[in-house]
């Protein structure tokens, strides 16, 4: 009994100097934080950076003495790029290691298939990749951009004078859903903004397609019809590099024909010769050539916890970063990690962003960001050549397709539904 | 970057010797606050004075220009006056005065956008029209033809009366011609019309079809429009096939270089290897160090031929890995497809993972070299590219080496007689075993110089190899098994069915019905095009 006196009092001391978050970490179990990003695979190439942000923010908060006086702890595991195996590793994340909150997927299709296990499960995910929107899920949310803070944005800016008056288009994409989607937004704006449909030319090519010739050849064509002609590139992953390297073999300068890539970052330049494509353009929320000291300190962190000062930075990581920011500030601000607390705390929570703005998570589950327009410069970086004002707030539900146009997203009382026509009431 | 500013300098000084004729007097005033607007802040501003520049004619814009458009035009904050760096020197825009070094807190980069860079190229062209270069001239009066505006055609009118070259001649009065066909006389747009009518060139074919539907036209100009379209079409038809067939050849020597390695080893020697694309791959890694040492060692103007040297690495680093497989894994195996299959897989998953800790997982940067960078175009916007054109010969290269060395060389009949009859073979002194392994060596080191090859083309990534794996196969199971000359013809002709497929049907279409004729063909011909016939072949 006096040994347990002694004891508590001088653990009461040590709390008072020290504060008694670092006093209690050592006791209580650790806050987990699931990583479910492909470390093998074709999808690696973008993912490992995304689960080295995640470790990155873990080790940060470590730093600071933990959360809610708890260690956090990551639990990383690999999905390899294998989409079912995405919803059973998430299954394993929820259910045996008992994780408070997920960090995962780039593919939509990924995030389609682990969709129904968060659901199911009562599970959080935070998503940081640029999609096609018309979803709302309860447990998911979207860091990155909806096509109306990526895409809408970099097609209006092609139209205005300043981007060079485009009057004809080209939607180029891969097969799958977010280009197919984000494409039928697209056509439908520009028809709505009174293109006539002959000067809209869309072509789809499969996964890692490598011989352009054709396609680069097809766009030269349609380009020579005298009207300003743009490409907007839903081009995703492996593929980008053959095209770009066609596309400055077949001499077609920025100048002509430039190119408006929505997956396209410093990531994926990194392994191309940027010197022939200068003057291409990229739309996204961040680039690390914005100045803001909040970005500094976010490279400077990043090169310090990879320990390689080469490595770039990119809108997905950023997005995780912002996640991680809200969720941390959720979870303060409930005092638990229990889900529904947090997913209730999460909705207005704001952070300063590297993007220089302030972001701010919004009832549909989604955050508002900045729209940049970056132009590929030699050494591989963008630069910012427009953004808008403020920040965007995201439409779950794009307003151009009719049967979206009906629907809203909302998480707070009385709608608490993601896709709706009327107010819900319960959920 | 300073090879470039030579070029230019050299220009601006050229020009500057043809403008003591053409300047006018009141230029020099305005000329310098034009030069010092370009590096306005404001973009309106900035346009405007790059426009001016172009229509002043005073070729002392040419630098200040060209600076602007690569992204070296600086702006003196104290003063906003514009300045052209060249590395970390930097030359007043409007006088060409160097100015040295100067602190990196003094000036500011001017920020350049597309539409700015279109209206300096439109200016620099009209200013190039009067360089003493005969090759500037020529570039510009063909590049006038992309802006037939009355600006460009009363530029072109005016160098129509100085030019003396007759092949610059052409080129101007070309680009004058589609410049006129819209406006002035009925007989002079007929003219122009004619004058357009040889050239079968798709621009010239919308600038004429706009004629053909503009509604107001006069009857001849319509006629006239109608006749020199129908040739054109016909022409532009016939160029649109040969190019088909060129990109299709173009492919075909990409297959046929990811294929022809596995011609050996699948083919010859009857291994189901799936980690050939690592092979690739490998060879692809190899292109990429070898380009890392020679940035490091070799003087800057024999780095373009890291290639080169590439080649035989590359040989040698999947040659020997294919050797060590051989006699590490696959001997133990023959005669068991299944087994052999499944181990092959699991060491191309190992060869990737390794690639991806060694180079870690993203895309890896192989600089195409400047004497493969870019092309020509050969005839009515067919456009030819360097890299395609080398690979095509590489390949044809490639695949006659090989063939000597399976005919003409006592390795190469060693080979032949141990895949054909090992028993015998044995029986007769051949050292089997070591045949086994060198020639799954030649086809891992085929497969490694064909990466170099097809790292100038696409991604250089650990998953490189997956890509190929697939389409290889496929290349030798149409050619037949076996055979160096059907896996030719193969690829060939699966390159050209789909590209002239691909624009009808698109690239995802295209491929699921080049897999269909395949698998059609294959039930028709099990063996592939050309079947091996003999005693030896197996039942």
């Amino acid at each position: 009994m006096g040994k347990w006196t002694t004891w508590a009092s001088a653990s009461a001391v040590l709390a008072a100097v020290a504060g008694w978050t670092l006093g209690a970490a050592a006791q209580q179990p650790p806050i987990k934080v699931g990583v479910l990003h492909s470390l093998s695979g074709t999808m690696a190439i973008s993912e490992t950076t995304l689960k080295d942000t995640v470790l990155m923010m873990v080790d940060d908060i470590n730093k600071k003495g933990g959360l809610l006086g708890r260690k956090v702890e990551a639990v990383v595991v690999d999905p390899a790029s294998n989409w079912p195996l995405f919803a059973e590793k998430a299954r394993e994340l929820i259910q045996k290691e008992k994780v408070d909150v997920v960090f995962g997927c780039w593919t939509s299709v990924s995030r389609k298939s682990v969709l129904p296990v968060f659901e199911e499960l009562n599970g959080l995910l935070f998503y940081p990749v640029q999609y096609e929107g018309e979803e709302s899920s309860r447990n998911i949310f979207y860091t990155g951009a909806a096509p109306n803070q990526q895409a809408i944005p970099a097609v209006e800016y092609l139209m205005s004078k300043e981007g060079g008056e485009v009057k004809r288009w080209v939607l180029a994409g891969t097969d799958y859903v977010y280009p197919r989607t984000t494409n039928k937004i697209l056509e439908a704006f520009l028809l709505a903004k009174g293109v006539k449909k002959e000067d809209i030319m869309i072509n789809y090519t499969p996964f890692g397609h490598s011989d352009w010739q054709t396609i680069v050849a097809d766009i030269k064509k349609f380009a020579s019809a005298g009207k300003k002609t743009a490409v907007v590139s839903t081009i995703n992953g492996d593929a980008n590099v053959p095209f770009y390297k066609e596309l400055a073999n077949a001499g077609i300068k920025a100048s002509d024909i430039p190119v408006v890539a929505f997956s396209v970052g410093e990531e994926e330049l990194a392994g191309i010769d940027t010197k022939n494509l200068v003057g291409h353009l990229a739309a996204w929320n961040y680039f690390q050539s914005v100045k803001s000291p909040v970005n500094d300190a976010f490279i400077k962190q990043w090169h310090a916890f990879i320990k390689n000062p080469k490595r770039v930075t990119n809108d997905p990581m950023e997005a995780t970063y912002i996640g991680f920011k809200m969720w941390t500030q959720a979870v303060q601000q409930a005092g638990t990690t229990n889900v529904d607390a947090v997913r209730q705390a999460l909705i207005g929570q704001k952070v300063k962003a590297p993007s220089g703005m302030v972001s701010e998570l919004t009832a549909n589950h989604h955050i508002t960001k900045p729209v940049l327009i970056g132009e590929i410069q030699a050494n591989g970086q963008f630069e910012i050549v427009w953004q808008t004002k403020g920040p965007v707030k995201a439409d779950a539900w794009s307003k151009y397709i009719p049967e979206s146009a009906k629907l809203t997203a909302d998480w707070t009382y009385p709608w608490v539904c993601g896709n709706c026509e009327k107010p819900k009431y319960s959920q | 970057m300073s090879r470039l500013m030579l070029v230019a300098r050299t220009l601006a000084a050229l020009l500057f010797v043809s403008l003591a004729v053409h300047a006018t007097p009141a230029g020099a005033q305005s000329f310098d606050d034009w030069v010092k607007k370009l590096a306005s802040d404001n973009f309106s501003e900035k346009l405007e004075a790059a426009e001016k520049l172009g229509d002043l004619g005073d070729g002392r814009a040419v630098p200040a220009l060209k600076a602007l458009s690569d992204g070296q035009l600086y702006v003196r904050k104290a003063d906003g006056a514009a300045l052209i760096a060249d590395g970390d020197r930097f030359f007043d825009a409007a006088s060409g005065k160097g100015l040295g070094t100067l602190p990196a807190d003094d000036v500011d980069k001017v920020r350049v956008n597309n539409r700015l860079r279109g209206v300096i190229a439109a200016s620099l062209s009209k200013l190039s029209l009067f360089s003493t270069d005969r090759a500037t001239r020529l570039a510009a009066a063909k590049a006038a033809f992309a802006n037939p505006t009355p600006e460009t055609a009363a530029a072109l009118e005016r160098a129509l009366k100085s030019e003396k070259d007759p092949e610059v001649l052409a080129a101007i009065r070309f680009s004058l011609a589609a410049a006129q066909v819209n406006a002035g006389p009925v007989a002079d747009r007929v003219k122009a019309i004619e004058a357009l009518a040889g050239t079968a060139d798709p621009q010239v074919r919308n600038l004429l079809a706009s004629v053909r539907n503009n509604k107001d036209a006069p009857p001849e100009v319509l006629k006239a429009a109608e006749t020199a379209l129908s040739s054109i079409e016909r022409q532009l038809a016939l160029i649109g096939l040969v190019e088909n067939v060129f990109q299709g050849i173009s492919l075909g020597s990409v297959l046929l270089l990811a294929a022809v390695g596995l011609a050996i080893t699948f083919g010859v020697m009857g291994v189901i290897n799936m980690a050939h694309g690592e092979m690739i791959m490998l060879g692809a890694y190899t292109a990429y160090t070898v380009q890392l040492v020679c940035r490091a060692l070799l003087p800057k103007e024999l780095v373009g031929f890291y290639l080169v040297i590439s080649l035989p690495v590359a040989f040698l680093v999947s040659g020997a890995v294919g050797v060590l497989l051989e006699r590490g894994v696959i001997r133990f195996l023959y005669g068991r497809p299944l087994e052999t299959m499944l181990a092959t897989w699991g060491i191309s998953l190992v060869l990737q993972q390794a690639v991806r800790s060694i180079f870690d997982a993203q895309n890896k940067e192989v600089a195409n070299p400047d004497w493969m960078t870019g092309g020509f175009d050969l005839m009515g916007g067919f456009f030819v590219s360097w890299n395609r054109l080398y690979i095509i010969v590489f390949c044809f290269l490639m695949l006659g080496v090989m063939a000597l060395v399976l005919r003409r060389t006592s390795f190469g009949l060693h080979m032949r007689a141990v895949t054909q009859n090992r028993d015998m073979a044995a029986a007769m002194g051949i050292p089997t075993a070591r045949v086994d392994a060198l020639t799954f060596g030649l086809g891992s080191g085929l497969a490694g110089m064909a990466g170099v090859a097809l790292s100038q083309i696409g991604n250089v990534s650990p998953n490189l190899g997956q890509i190929y794996i697939v389409d290889s196969f496929l290349v030798v199971v149409f050619g037949g098994v076996g055979n160096l000359l059907g896996t030719l013809v193969a690829s060939l002709s699966l390159g050209i069915i789909n590209k002239i497929l691909e624009p009808f049907a698109g690239a995802v279409l295209g491929k699921v019905a080049v897999l269909v004729f395949i698998i059609l063909f294959i039930q028709w011909r099990p063996r592939g095009l050309f079947a091996l016939k003999g005693r030896f072949v197996e039942s």
